[in-house]
């Protein structure tokens, strides 16, 4: 495990702002168009809460713009060299900095992050970054500023809890009554949490507007830059974008999935500039191995109906998954869809850049004779409707994806292309939060996946993709059976597969993982298990008067609001 | 007269029990889940915990029976504690409806949103009358006029383009091009002295003319139509025969019976006020509370959307009975039965 | 039989009569030019202007009006003649059987509640329920469970048509119920009606030949304005995915996918908004003449 410690920005920072003192710089007006609904990043409804949580509340350790591993409230990131890391990767101890506290005063210790685990890891709390500590059998405070993390199994890579934005030090004296149950009882707590971070909520409006104030406390005495924040949400992307690169009434605004062009002409006014920031996120068709026909009732989409094998008519034929990715140009869907926010991806794992394959490139270039060619060959051949079609079964597909203009304009597109091979595709559009909800009662969740192809985008947390490639497992199948909550959606089962899997999962050496890690995507990509299209990145936009503004795909993109200034 | 509105008044109780019952029933049965907008990341399992934590998984009516207790019984007492401090048994155990997304009681919620909402859409409503009961009658009175014409048109137009757009096109007009006023809404401003009034009032502006644009279109055609039915009536050709004022006479005898359509479309629209202008709300930021109602029904809030829709079908009913009284008023010949 | 015959002719005579006060009417004549001319247009347009609304042309993305594309492109490059032509049928048809659905039901329910006091209580509890129905869960709920059922009877896309009228229709009747019952409480009070009751007349008939002409006016703004509303409800039905699929263009989708766009390609608003404006001016004026020749009184005191 190697961990690059750049601190080279953050001195840059310090830099440059030397001569600056805690807030001269004034006001900053940091645009959502999603409104943060609660400051309390365990009980958060999103991104949106977190970012907004992370001027004030901070993790042990930060990851930097490139994903390496920063320490934040430590001096040093523990690792087996430095001893920090116990030789058989069953534990992990951190040791916090000295003359660390709070916004109120008060010292940091290690009593509070471990009531910080606790909290999290209570039953009945509702914490929604328990995944962050999957493996953790006891979190315990060895003196007063150390803290020793032991795992129940080796974890090769243990820099999932207080690690990034998802999972800061909570203040135990302010939460210690808010654990499980009570949680919904802490309003004040969680809409005001104390924290080491540069700001200090003033005043907090759910789902419309914090207002935060410099911490008189904060460890780095001339920072923060800016005396005053506010963070405002609501509206829509493309108005959030308008208002600071044409009015400039904001200083910074995020997540501007907007159509390219209409940002260009924006930019055009010259008053803010759009940054990019590309994490682990790919957006990618997936492909249901199952036969998803309405007419099978309660066996739709499931492995087996009745016993046998109920595979997909056509999609679980090869050679029509392939055909599929041949026939779309994933370059103009990244022109027309996304600019400078998106890169064609032939991985569904794209970053971070060590793990991403080169061995599907061939995908960039769309061939459209050569998928005709391939359906022909494989005997579906076109019918009187020039829809293919073999032993009855046409090509008919269903293209299922949240509402989301940018998705449309793919889904048109990709229906287009398809068309040019014989293959007839009815568009659906589904409110995201019914698509993306775990409602059992409903067809339309992603999860029960009631349609052949579908859309959207997902990647992982954090810089290690092992639980994210472990989720195409075989018996991590969405079925009835876990209540369509399985991660492996196209339900696909390849026990070679699954094989990996486990050797991933107790491999330690990076470049082994690497190696394993990319013949695992390979393997998904050669059987077209899932189509990627595009590596998305983040886009935000920042007035021309901002400096230090950094973008980061891997952790908040407000992590280095301490160094902000105005120019 | 009194025995009408006290048997009404106890009808509406049972009518309001029922509705009740049927919002949180399509509410349980919509297929949104509170969990559907957290990041993908986060494994189902751990959603489902989630759902758990926020008792998803209580039977249907043991959440209802939940919510109609604390609805009813805890609310109204908390706000009787907090206005005139007595304590009223266990206040401290008391669950309060709490929202599922910011897990804070939602009747603080509702109580922030209170004030941006009466300024913009309660003066847009406002307006929207004062503006169309003159531009409704001169159109009738002068029919096919030029200034009935350029209402029609204006009015109509009002009505055919949507919000969303209107509202845009204002903002690039008057936000980006001309600078003239801000396209974002400080939720946070408190008016103290001129400056912050001034401030105000700019901010007010663009929604605000939406709005009341879209209001008074709407108003102005069913009081013209129903003016020129009157008009022709004959009670209108006695009172002008008996020698009365023809001003009396429109202003008077004709815009008080043609005001039984307004009269019912505001009532329907008061309610409307507290659910907010969800799309105007939404492009100038204006967060009140038809933002905070389509947030929650976007993260399937159902205690903070159940609580809203009640209380907006609570003035329904209650508006309601107020335009029935008011026909009679405006019309003394209407019985009450 | 001769009073039959009778009948037929005085019907004749009255339609004539309608007509001909109708056709006296300048700004309804126009209306309805207007209104059959937008009709036609979007009915045969397609057959002369042969481009498929969904064909993407990648190389003209974002254009103004040239020669191939006489409306412009959209950012896909398709083409918005064809496409505001295909809207137009979808949106008109919506517009129009959703409002004659929400004023059937609104016209109904108000007159029968306005005259008959014994129905006026359960009819008006009924309406305030529709009224305080948070619609969007409700759409949800709807479209979970008939989408399905409707695509499998009719396809995927008369089905989906099915649902979005009858949810717009069903969700829509409330306003024009309760200001018909309020213009009936009042027509229920006048001289002639009292009259005619107190002549033996019957319910029915009363209602048929006074109160429902003495109530039309309302009826007539409310389709013209329900009209309006209901193509309106549509494209925000699609933007929250609960509409028509995103490759089947109306003319609120196609108002709305534009907005954005307004100081790139201004056209593409101006198409849809004018179409749509035309359309709910082309009705009013049509209801203004329709209701002026309908008046009894008007007609005869001219």
């Amino acid at each position: 495990m190697k961990i690059r410690l750049t601190v080279v920005l953050l001195l840059l920072a310090i830099f440059t702002l030397g001569l600056a003192q805690r807030g001269s710089a004034g006001h900053v007006n940091i645009l959502y168009w999603q409104a943060a609904s609660t400051l309390n990043p365990y009980l958060s409804g999103g991104t949106k809460d977190i970012e907004a949580a992370s001027l004030v509340v901070e993790p042990l350790a930060r990851c930097d713009q490139d994903g390496n591993i920063l320490p934040w409230l430590v001096d040093e990131v523990p690792t087996i060299e430095n001893g920090g890391v116990a030789a058989d990767l069953t534990s992990i101890t951190w040791k916090l900095s000295d003359g660390l506290v709070w916004s109120d005063g008060s010292p940091v210790t290690s009593a509070d992050v471990v009531f910080t685990g606790e909290y999290c890891m209570d039953e009945n709390s509702g914490c929604n970054s328990l995944q962050q500590f999957d493996g953790v059998a006891s979190i315990e405070a060895v003196d007063d500023s150390t803290i020793k993390i032991t795992f129940d199994a080796p974890k090769p890579f243990p820099y999932g809890p207080f690690v990034g934005a998802t999972t800061p030090i909570l203040q135990k004296a302010q939460f210690a009554d808010c654990i499980g149950a009570n949680a919904q009882n802490c309003t004040d707590a969680n809409f005001a949490p104390i924290g080491t971070g540069p700001f200090v909520v003033t005043d907090f409006r759910a789902n419309d507007v914090v207002t935060y104030k410099a911490n008189d406390n904060y460890r780095v005495a001339d920072q923060p830059a800016f005396a005053t924040a506010t963070f405002k949400g609501g509206g829509d992307a493309a108005s959030a974008a308008r208002a600071v690169l044409e009015t400039g009434e904001a200083d910074y605004a995020w997540n501007l999935q907007v159509e390219p062009e209409i940002l260009a002409g924006m930019v055009a006014a010259g008053k803010g500039t759009v940054v990019t920031a590309f994490g682990a996120n790919v957006e990618r068709l997936m492909v249901n191995f199952t036969n998803d026909d309405p007419s099978l009732g309660d066996y739709r989409s499931l492995q087996f109906a009745n016993g046998a094998p109920n595979p997909h008519p056509f999609l679980a034929d090869i050679n029509v998954r392939k055909a599929l990715s041949m026939a779309i140009d994933r370059e103009i869907l990244t022109e027309i869809g996304y600019g400078k926010a998106g890169k064609p991806s032939c991985n569904v794992l794209a970053a971070p850049a060590a793990y991403a394959s080169t061995a599907n490139d061939g995908c960039l270039v769309q061939d459209i004779e050569g998928a005709n060619k391939l359906l022909d060959d494989a005997g579906w051949l076109p019918g009187p409707g020039g829809t293919r079609e073999k032993n009855g079964v046409p090509l008919k597909i269903l293209y299922q994806t949240s509402t989301n203009s940018v998705r449309q304009g793919t889904q048109a597109l990709v229906k287009e292309w398809w068309k040019e091979i014989g293959v007839d595709t009815e568009l659906r559009n589904i409110d995201a939060a019914v698509f993306f909800g775990g409602d059992p009662a409903s067809p339309d969740t992603y999860g029960k996946f009631y349609a052949d192809i579908e859309m959207y985008t997902n990647g992982f947390n954090g810089t290690d993709p092992e639980v994210y490639m472990a989720g195409w497992t075989c018996d991590e199948a969405s079925d009835v059976t876990n209540d369509w909550l399985g991660s492996n959606i196209p339900r696909y089962c390849d026990p070679a597969y699954d094989a990996l899997a486990a050797k991933l999962s107790s491999t330690a050496a990076f470049a082994d993982r690497v190696a394993i890690v990319k013949e695992m995507n390979d393997m998904l990509m050669k059987n077209y298990v899932m189509i990627p299209l595009i590596h998305r990145g983040s886009v935000s936009a920042h007035s021309n008067t901002l400096t230090g503004v950094q973008m980061n795909a891997w952790d908040s993109e407000l992590w280095n609001i301490a160094g902000w200034n105005r120019k | 007269m009194f025995t009408f509105v006290l048997r009404r008044l106890l009808i509406a109780i049972p009518t309001l029990l029922v509705i009740s019952f049927v919002i949180f029933f399509i509410l349980d049965s919509a297929p949104n889940d509170p969990t559907g907008n957290l990041p993908l990341t986060i494994p189902p399992e751990v959603r489902q915990k989630i759902r758990d934590s926020l008792g998803l998984d209580q039977p249907m009516y043991v959440r209802y029976v939940k919510w109609l207790r604390q609805f009813l019984i805890y609310e109204p007492l908390n706000l009787l504690e907090e206005n005139t401090g007595i304590k009223i048994g266990d206040s401290e155990g008391r669950l309060r409806i709490v929202s599922y997304a910011t897990r804070s009681p939602v009747m603080e919620l509702i109580a922030e949103r209170m004030p941006q909402t009466l300024w913009v859409v309660g003066v847009a409503y406002l307006l929207g009358i004062i503006i169309s009961i003159p531009i409704g009658v001169i159109s009738a009175y002068r029919q096919y006029s030029i200034f009935d014409q350029v209402g029609t048109f204006v009015s109509l137009i009002g009505f055919s383009l949507p919000t969303f757009f209107t509202g845009l096109l204002m903002i690039i007009i008057f936000g980006v091009k001309l600078r003239w006023f801000p396209s974002v809404y400080d939720t946070t401003l408190v008016v103290k002295d001129w400056k912050t009034f001034v401030l105000q009032v700019k901010q007010m502006i663009m929604p605000v003319t939406v709005l009341t644009f879209f209001n008074a279109s709407r108003l102005t055609r069913f009081l013209r139509s129903s003016m020129l039915d009157n008009l022709n009536m004959d009670y209108v050709r006695t009172a002008r025969a008996k020698g009365q004022k023809e001003q009396v006479v429109v202003w008077g005898h004709v815009l008080r019976n043609s005001l039984i359509p307004v009269v019912t479309l505001i009532a329907l629209g008061i309610p409307g006020i507290f659910g907010g202008a969800i799309i105007t709300e939404q492009i100038f930021r204006v967060n009140g509370l038809g933002q905070l109602l389509i947030i929650a029904i976007q993260g399937a809030d159902i205690p903070l959307v159940q609580t809203l829709t009640f209380i907006f079908a609570v003035l329904i009913v209650f508006f309601n009975i107020i335009a029935d009284v008011a026909y009679g008023f405006l019309d003394p010949r209407i019985r009450y039965s | 039989m001769s009073t039959t015959t009778n009948n037929q002719q005085k019907e004749y005579s009255y339609l004539a009569d309608v007509w001909k006060q109708f056709s006296k009417h300048k700004g309804a004549v126009v209306g309805m030019l207007i209104f059959f001319t937008i009709i036609l247009t979007t009915m045969l347009g397609p057959f002369v202007w042969r481009i498929d609304p969904d064909a993407k042309d990648l190389k003209h993305r974002n254009e103004g009006p040239t020669i191939t594309h006489p409306f412009g492109t959209d950012n896909l490059g398709r083409d918005m003649l064809a496409a505001n032509l295909a809207g137009g049928r979808i949106s008109l048809s919506v517009g129009l059987i959703a409002m004659v659905i929400s004023i059937l039901i609104g016209t109904v329910i108000g007159l029968l509640s306005g005259y008959f006091s014994w129905l006026d209580g359960p009819l008006m509890r009924l309406t305030d329920l529709f009224l305080a129905l948070p619609i969007l869960p409700l759409l949800l709920v709807i479209i979970m469970l008939y989408r399905d059922t409707l695509r499998g009877i009719f396809g995927p896309e008369l089905g989906i048509f099915i649902l979005i009228v009858s949810i717009i229709g069903v969700t829509s009747w409330m306003n024009t119920a309760r200001i018909v019952r309020g213009d009936v409480l009042a027509a229920k009070e006048q001289e002639y009606v009292t009259a005619a009751s107190a002549l033996g007349s019957g319910g029915q008939r009363i209602i048929w030949k006074h109160i429902l002409p003495n109530v039309s006016s309302p009826i007539l703004v409310s389709a013209a304005l329900g009209m309006a509303s209901a193509i309106i409800t549509e494209s925000a039905l699609s933007f929250l995915g609960l509409g028509f699929p995103s490759d089947i263009p109306t003319w609120g989708r196609l108002l709305f996918d534009a907005k954005d766009f307004m100081s790139l390609t201004p056209l593409r608003v101006v198409w849809p908004g004018m179409a749509i404006s035309l359309i709910v001016l082309s009705v009013t004026y049509m209801g203004d003449g329709l209701r002026d020749a309908l008046d009894p009184k008007i007609r005869s005191s001219k």
